[in-house]
Formats: structure tokens, C-alpha cells, sequence
């Protein structure tokens, strides 16, 4: 195996005996970038030149005995909605086209910190909106398992970077399944973090209450790894919660003996692709071999779901993006007549449909006379759904259940039924309005090839339990090796 | 006022700059009178991926004012986004409080011409300032430009129910909470540099023939820039809502409330606009925020650090030190370091209207003119109260004392080594007063001779002459006392 086909842990390795050199391995993976990415499409920006003296930096004080961070010389991958100082972050819109952050994001610090090399920005849906990357502004990110397919979003580039081998770790963004979805389409480890885990700050916002970074990986020890980096209390960040992290690293390679896992009746329902279902039917199986009891539990509320987060989400971004006016930065039209004029064709000329799309629902839903029907109704249907999990958990450890509802689509398949693609994120959604940890696990695929990925959710601050239950199912299969021909 | 044909109602909606370091939700400074955007940051500016974190000491600043303005403290309270576009605000939203304030239902009592009225207060709420906007005024075209110093500055909104019933109430109103809060140091309520912000809700009742009233739209007067303008533009307010009654007869309900702004210059109010409805904020609750608990003990601690308020300070003057309401208003106004420094002087000086006197004239008239506060004022409060234990010793008229206390500001001696110094001796001496006093009759025989036919005033010009004589260091009560003898026997 090539070294860029290995996992991060697989590389530090490599790095501490000597095998490679953190510059050497930036330069291997900075030319994974310069032959794959023009198919792909995966990176908005390659930081070439950063990258290397990163490198060469960690290879400095590696050869001088100084201390070195848990990450060192490893590339990462950043979604670009991750602010990074002084380099260009857009959240895949024209509107930050030119814009260029005076401050790093707080997991961009820790993966500093940590001795990161941080390679480039990542594409995504415009602010994060959508589920397969075809909105951004920019470019279409392609599925490296089939050219011809989408990634998955928002999270695509990301997810698309590590499955394709130009990147082994990256961060991307989940606020209804942007983090999981593109892991499943892509064959990659994706992990969502309890809501208050991470810190936000940094994070340009969308919906700030569903709104977390996630962690992409080959693996889920590598997943382990990362979390553990960017995870922890930022003061910075009200909603970031105060509590200790555990060592996931040094954790997750213990299996949860005894095991229940908990499998929803509405998840296995009508439109769940049948290659699908048999993928994960027979993920329960392994983990029936591995000792694990299996129950049926139920979350009645799920066909509510949807709807819920299409308010909520919507209602919040209708808010946050209303910043983007051309006044003090970002982009500002050339001709206007007046400040509403000037407003409207900023806005008009800089943001993409759906974004537009997401912008007027989210003001109806909270607008005088439609609040109470709409968002205010949503809220109380929030609290059902979280309800519904926390009666599940009181019999399992566990819920487990596919990630979405079929493999990747092709690309432009969905590009003129907004609301199908709202409904694939239906397996996904209800962890963010929960706010539980979930990961998604590649457990098979299609006869077409494309990757299949498992999700399982665990109760909130319990990453542990979830990366220890995930990666029993890992070290049974091998799944996680196979990789994208090149 | 019984011989109007209407009566106003005013309800007040006020806005004070709390006197913190920092801004509300970041950690840049409130310093007034900044170069433009150069007090800013990332947070207060709204940039992407920023977040917001509130300062705690705002907030126990705001539970002071609160509890201060008798209202009830929410134990549970939260912060709520309201939507609306506007280059003063970076974010196109306001972060304030909507459905849960952290405070309701209090009040605050002001003097009127009828004796004290207490003045309900609805709420009392948070909030973060805007920015300022400088538009080009002569309509030359130019761009507006936008100063963002101010914004995220916590604000405290103090909305009062409709009791107020004239401009002097308003205006006295206006000038406790400004005492009171100046006292707390919660904010100081300066007009001119915009701490503190006012609007007036303002409509009235008619007199109808058949005894009941009739009430006109309210009108929301803004735009008022200090506590004059607020009377005057209530007055003319009221008096165009009479008018402008007898023209259409139109009555609160059948249109809606108004916006006027006051022109200062002309001294009219212009209605802006007639909305239809009410702006639509789309509120909701602030997601990037936690909601704020408040402890039974946090509650008792911030009260125990209230201290003596005015309301209860001007009772107890009046009763300790048998000072008038108005002498104490004067002592008050200047707040409570003053006030401690009066009490120390009178306790010590064992003469409160002495105290009073020296100084409500003396010490403000010298802090004054020197710009200090009364606790860089040189004379501390034993030595001004030895001044006047020397004086009523010494029987040292006024205007020799007052030399005196120039003497011992100028060299911060004490007041007998200040006397010594100046060479005053009080010349207390009977017989030679006598004498003095024989002389000075022998030497104003007509003045003599006035006194006599009953012009009392005349007996002045010979204590003049025996002063002037003795360079005003005779005892001047002495003088009069040996005087009149003198003139009665002679």
C-alpha cells in the first residue's frame, strides 16, 4: 500500500521509526492533489507552499528532540467554512469570494496545536446547504468511486479528499447529516460529535443550533484520534460544553461487552434502497457474531423530522446569513440605486438558489403570523424527537440504521426536486436536532460499485462508547481498506 | 389641571449606556469618543464564524439598576435575536430580550407639584447599542459612513408605564433615574454623549360633553437630545394632539401609533410616518447564548450592595440633620461622596446648617471652579468641620473665615494655625471693645443722632468704623451688643 492509502495512525507511525519525513509525505500527498484533483475536484485552495514549511517545520523539531503534538506532520483537509487567518475562506460562495479571515477557527488552533499540516480548503454546498456539493458556487466535487456521481455534501470535498487519497484526515461540518451522508457516499469514516463537544467558533455559522464540526477519517481509530484533538471547552463559544474529554485513542480499541443494539422500526421502512437494508441487515449480523443482542426500538416522531429541521435550520440561517449585506465586507454590487437596492442585488448576485431558497423559508417560518404554526410548533416537535431517543436508550447502547437511503445519485439528478433532496437526509437529521454523536461506517456496497455506509447514534457525551462499538465492526470487516481506483 | 380640557399621558421609554469597561458580548472598549471603527472586533462587527459571549459584569450592573427601580428579578431570563436591516448593525439582527426580561413590574417615586407619585415601570431589559450612521445632511449626495465603535455597548431599556401626566413630570422622571443611576454608577446618564437616550409616548384625553374622555393616537416622540427638549416637545406635542383632535376627532385605535421626530431649531414635532402595522423582528430565541440563572444568594448579594438610595437618603437627611427637601436636593444632586463628606464635616463640626452652608457654597463653588470631585478636594471633612468649631469659638465673622478658607486650601493648613498665620485675633476683649466703641460713637454724631429718631440701620455705619478699626478682627456680635448699650445709656 501506498503511503498515501494508509491511515493517519498508520503514518505517525511511519513518521516516529523514520520511514518517511513529514516533508516528503506532504510532497507525496501534494502531488495526490496535482494528478487526482482535477477529476475530483475536491480542494478550493491547495496552500502548497504553507504545507511544506509546515512539514519541514515538524521535521526541524523532530530532529532536534523537541516535543512534538499528536498530529505532527500529518496533512489535514479543512471544509472552507472553517475560518483560517490570513487564508481565503468562502463557504463555497461568491459572496466570501475574496473574503480572508483575521482569525483561525478554534479547531483550526488545536489542529495547529497538535502539528497539523494543514493542507487546503475543502469544497462544499454554499454555507453548507445541501447534500451533494452541486451548490457551490464554484465547482461540482466529484465521488471518486464514480466520476459521474456526487460526493454527498455539504461536507463533499472533504469527504472526496480522503476517499480519493490526497488527504488522510479531514474536518468537515454536520448540521443535518454534512459530515455522515458524504462518508457513506464515499466509503470514509464520518463522526458527528454531541452538540456542545466541539467548539464552534470559527465555524461560519448556518444553524447554530445544529450546526458541529465532524471528523473524516479511513478509519475510526483515526476518527478517534482527531476528535480527541479538537474536542474540549472553548469559552469562546457559550454553547461549547464544559466537560472533561476522554482519551477516544486509547479507548477506542476495547469492545462494549455486553452490547445492545437498538434498531428503529421506522428506519427500515418504504423507500430504503434494497441493497441498502441487505448492507446493513448484515452489519447487525456481525455484530450478532460479535456477542451483540439486537432489539427492535421505535422513534415514533421520525417522519417529522424533515420538516423540523427544514424550519429550525432554515429560521436560524434566515438570521445568521443576513450579515452577508456588501456593507462592511464581502461582496457589494457595483451599481445600485439606493441602500434596499444595494442590498437586494448584493445579495441577489451572491448567493446561490438554494441559499436563496433557505433564506425566504426560514423568514416565513418565523414572520409575524406564521411563527407559532411554523417555528415555534417545530421546536416542540424538536423536544418529541430528542424525547424519542432518550426512551430508546434506556434499552440499548447503541441505535444502529443505515446512513441514507440509497448510494451516491448521479450528479444533476436532483437538481430541480429540492424537496427529494431534503428527504434523503432523513436518516441523518435526527441526530443533529437531538444533538447526539453519530458516525457513519462504510459497511459494503452496491453492485454498481458505489460505497454503503452504517450510522450508528449513541446518547449525548458518549463518543466513546460509539467509536468503541464502531470499531468492533471494523476490525471484523474490511471494508474501511478498500480504496477508489485511481 | 383642572382648568384644561384635556389631560396628557406620557409613557417613557428610556436607554442608558451602562458603565462598563467593555461591550456587551466582546471584550472592546466603551470609551466614548474614539477615532471611528477603531473600538471594534471580529465579534462586535459580526464577522463569519464569530460568536458572542456575554460580559457577566453587565449583567450584575443591569440586576442593580433593576432592583434599584423596585422591579422583580426573572430567576430564569434569556436573550432573543431581533431581525432587521441596517448598516449600524453588523449583523442585521440585535441581540436583546423579547418574551423573558430579566426584570418587570417595578417602580420609581418623583416629587410633583401635588406631593411624591410613584410611576410604574413595566420592564427593564438588556440589550446590545448599534452604531452611528453620519449622513451627508445637505443632501449633496455623498455616501453615508458608518462608525461601529458603539455598537455592542450594553444598553439598559427602562420602559414606564403611562403614569407620567406632564412635562415636568416627565422631566423629573427623567432627572431620578439619572440621580439614581449616576449614584449606583451603573451609567452616567449623559444626554449630550448619548448614555442616555429617551422617547416619548405621548397622547391625551379630551373632555367630551358627556363627562367621559376621548383619547387620541399616541405618538411616539424621538429624537430628543436632552432633558429641556423632552418637556418642550411634550408640551407642543399634547397641544398639536389637541388641535389636530378638534380638527378630525380621530380617536386611539382607529389609526395606528405614530412616529414624530422633534425639531430642536423650530421646536415642533413632524410625524414621520403612520405605519400600518408594526415592524415584523421575526424574534427568536439567540441560540449562540445560554439563558441566564439567577440565584436567591446572587440576588441578595447584589442587593446588600444597593446602598442608601436617594428616595431613602433625602428622608434621612431631612430627619437627621433638620435640613429642608431643598436643602438636601442640593446635597443629593451631587452624589454620595458628597453627601458622606457633609455628614463627616457635620458630625464633627457638631453643626449640621453650618456644615450645610460651608458646603453647598464654599466647597461646591471651589470644586466647581477647579473641576475636582469631592474626593480630590484638599481640605478633608475634619479639617473644614475645625474651621467651623473656630469660628463658633472664636465668634470670626464670615467674611474673614472665608480668608481663612482660602489660606488652608491654598497651604492645607489647619484652621487655628491658619488664622495664626494670617495674624486674625478675634478681639473679644469687653473694655477695649468699649473703648472702641465710645470712640467710633463720639465720632459719628449724625449717625448717632439718626439712631436716635428711630433709624435703627444707622447704628450700622458706627460698627463699621469700630471694624474698620479694628481691621474686622473685633467679635462682631459683641460689637452690636456693646453698641446698643451704649446708645441706649448715651
Amino acid at each position: 500500500m501506498s503511503l498515501t492509502d494508509r491511515t493517519a495512525l498508520e503514518l505517525l507511525d511511519a513518521l516516529a521509526r523514520g520511514e518517511t519525513t513529514a516533508e516528503a509525505l506532504t510532497a507525496e500527498y501534494l502531488q495526490v492533489i496535482r494528478s487526482r484533483d482535477p477529476q475530483i475536484l475536491a480542494f478550493l485552495h491547495v496552500d502548497e507552499a504553507g504545507a511544506l514549511e509546515q512539514a519541514r517545520a515538524i521535521d526541524m523539531r523532530r530532529s532536534r528532540g523537541e516535543p512534538l503534538g499528536p498530529l505532527a506532520g500529518t496533512p489535514v483537509a479543512l471544509k472552507d467554512v472553517l475560518c483560517t487567518r490570513g487564508r481565503p475562506t468562502t463557504c463555497g460562495s461568491r459572496i466570501l469570494e475574496q473574503f480572508v479571515p483575521p482569525y483561525d477557527a478554534f479547531v483550526v488552533s488545536r489542529l495547529k496545536e497538535a502539528g497539523a499540516v494543514l493542507i487546503g480548503k475543502t469544497n462544499l454546498d454554499e454555507f453548507a446547504m445541501g447534500s451533494s456539493t452541486e451548490n457551490s458556487a464554484f465547482q461540482i466535487t466529484r465521488n471518486p468511486w464514480d466520476l459521474k456521481r456526487i460526493p454527498g455534501g455539504s461536507s463533499g470535498g472533504s469527504a472526496a479528499a480522503v476517499a480519493a487519497g490526497e488527504v488522510p484526515l479531514a474536518l468537515g461540518t454536520d448540521t443535518g447529516g454534512s459530515v455522515r451522508q458524504p462518508a457513506a457516499l464515499c466509503g470514509v469514516v464520518g463522526l458527528k460529535p454531541t452538540y456542545g463537544r466541539v467548539s464552534r467558533f470559527g465555524l461560519v455559522a448556518f444553524a447554530s443550533s445544529l450546526d458541529q464540526v465532524g471528523a473524516l477519517a479511513h478509519d475510526v481509530a483515526d476518527a478517534a484520534l482527531l476528535l480527541g484533538i479538537i474536542a474540549g471547552h472553548d469559552s469562546a463559544d457559550s454553547t461549547s460544553v464544559d466537560r472533561s474529554v476522554p482519551d477516544y485513542h486509547a479507548a477506542v480499541e476495547t469492545p462494549v461487552q455486553p452490547l445492545t443494539i437498538g434498531l428503529p422500526t421506522e428506519y427500515f421502512g418504504g423507500g430504503l434502497d434494497r441493497e441498502v437494508e441487505s448492507a446493513v441487515r448484515d452489519a447487525v449480523r456481525v455484530y450478532q457474531k460479535l456477542g451483540a443482542t439486537v432489539r427492535d426500538v421505535s422513534l415514533p416522531h421520525t417522519p417529522h423530522a424533515v420538516a423540523t429541521y427544514y424550519l429550525v435550520a432554515t429560521a436560524e440561517a434566515s438570521s445568521n446569513l443576513a450579515r452577508y449585506d456588501g456593507v462592511h465586507f464581502g461582496y457589494r454590487a457595483k451599481q445600485y440605486d439606493n441602500l434596499i437596492d444595494m442590498y437586494a442585488k448584493t445579495r441577489g448576485q451572491a448567493f446561490g438558489q438554494e441559499v436563496k431558497r433557505r433564506i425566504m423559508l426560514g423568514t416565513y417560518a418565523l414572520s409575524s403570523g406564521y411563527k407559532d404554526a411554523y417555528y415555534l410548533k417545530a421546536l416542540k416537535v424538536r423536544r418529541l424527537i430528542r424525547d424519542d431517543f432518550d426512551q430508546a436508550f434506556a434499552g440499548c447502547d447503541v441505535i444502529v440504521g443505515p446512513t441514507t437511503p440509497a448510494p451516491a445519485f448521479r450528479i444533476g439528478e436532483h437538481m430541480d426536486d429540492p424537496l427529494a433532496m431534503y428527504l434523503s437526509d432523513i436518516y441523518t437529521i435526527s441526530a443533529n436536532l437531538a444533538g447526539l454523536p453519530a458516525i457513519s461506517i462504510p459497511c459494503g456496497f452496491a453492485r454498481n460499485g458505489l460505497p454503503i455506509g452504517l450510522q450508528l447514534h449513541a446518547p449525548p457525551f458518549e463518543e466513546e462508547k460509539l467509536l468503541r462499538v464502531a470499531r468492533m465492526y471494523e476490525r471484523a470487516t474490511d471494508w474501511h481498506r478498500r480504496r477508489p481506483p485511481r | 389641571m383642572p382648568d384644561q380640557p384635556y389631560h396628557t399621558v406620557i409613557g417613557l421609554e428610556v436607554h442608558v449606556q451602562l458603565l462598563t469597561r467593555t461591550k456587551l458580548f466582546c471584550g472592546c472598549s466603551t470609551q466614548f469618543g474614539l477615532p471611528p471603527n477603531s473600538a471594534t472586533c471580529p465579534i462586535c462587527t459580526g464577522l463569519p464564524g464569530v460568536l458572542p459571549v456575554m460580559n457577566r459584569a453587565a449583567f450584575d450592573l443591569a440586576l442593580k439598576a433593576a432592583l434599584a427601580l423596585n422591579c422583580q428579578i426573572a430567576s430564569f431570563t434569556k436573550w432573543d435575536r431581533k431581525n432587521y436591516f441596517y448598516p449600524d448593525l453588523p449583523k442585521n439582527y440585535q441581540i436583546s430580550q423579547y418574551d423573558l426580561p430579566f426584570s418587570h413590574d417595578g417602580w420609581l417615586e418623583i416629587e410633583t407639584g401635588e406631593g411624591k407619585k410613584r410611576i410604574g415601570i413595566i420592564r427593564v431589559h438588556l440589550e446590545e447599542d448599534a452604531g452611528k450612521m453620519l449622513h451627508d445632511e445637505q443632501g449633496g449626495g455623498r455616501e453615508s459612513l458608518v462608525d461601529l465603535n458603539r455598537t455592542g455597548t450594553p444598553l439598559l431599556e427602562i420602559v414606564s408605564q403611562p403614569d407620567l401626566r406632564s412635562p415636568e413630570q416627565a422631566k423629573a422622571y427623567l432627572e431620578e433615574i439619572r440621580l439614581l443611576l449616576r449614584e449606583l454608577e451603573v451609567s452616567d446618564c449623559e444626554m449630550q454623549e448619548g448614555s442616555l437616550r429617551c422617547d416619548a409616548n405621548v397622547n391625551i384625553h379630551v373632555l367630551q360633553p358627556d363627562g367621559a374622555t376621548a383619547a387620541t393616537p399616541i405618538v411616539e416622540v424621538k429624537n430628543l437630545n436632552s432633558f429641556r427638549a423632552v418637556e418642550r416637545a411634550i408640551r407642543y406635542e399634547a397641544k398639536r394632539q389637541y388641535d389636530e383632535f378638534q380638527r378630525t376627532g380621530q380617536r386611539m385605535g382607529e389609526v395606528s401609533k405614530a412616529t414624530a421626530g422633534w425639531d430642536e431649531d423650530r421646536g415642533v414635532t413632524i410625524i414621520q410616518r403612520r405605519k400600518e402595522e408594526a415592524a415584523d423582528y421575526r424574534y427568536f430565541p439567540e441560540p449562540d447564548l445560554v439563558p441566564v440563572r439567577v440565584s436567591a444568594e446572587e440576588l441578595a448579594q447584589v442587593r446588600a450592595s444597593l446602598g442608601e438610595l436617594p428616595a431613602a437618603q433625602r428622608v434621612r437627611l431631612q430627619q437627621d440633620y433638620a435640613l429642608t427637601a431643598k436643602d438636601v436636593d442640593v446635597l443629593i444632586q451631587q452624589g454620595r461622596p458628597f453627601v458622606a463628606y457633609f455628614e463627616e464635616v457635620a458630625r464633627r463640626a457638631g453643626d449640621a446648617k453650618e456644615a450645610n452652608n460651608w458646603v453647598t457654597n464654599e466647597v461646591l463653588r471651589t470644586l466647581n471652579e477647579r473641576k475636582l470631585s469631592i474626593k480630590d478636594f484638599p481640605l478633608s471633612a475634619e479639617a473644614l468641620a475645625g474651621l467651623i468649631r473656630q469660628r463658633s469659638q472664636t465668634g470670626l465673622n464670615m467674611q474673614r473665615t472665608r480668608e481663612v478658607f482660602a489660606r488652608m486650601l491654598e497651604t492645607g493648613s489647619s484652621a487655628e494655625q491658619a488664622i495664626k498665620e494670617l495674624g486674625f485675633e478675634v478681639i473679644a476683649d469687653e473694655s477695649r471693645l468699649r473703648d472702641l466703641v465710645r470712640k467710633a460713637i463720639a465720632a459719628n454724631a449724625k449717625a448717632v443722632a439718626d439712631f436716635k429718631k428711630g433709624k435703627l440701620k444707622a447704628a450700622d455705619a458706627i460698627k463699621g468704623a469700630v471694624m474698620r478699626e479694628t481691621r474686622g478682627m473685633a467679635r462682631t456680635e459683641l460689637v452690636q451688643q456693646i453698641l446698643l448699650d451704649e446708645l441706649k445709656n448715651s
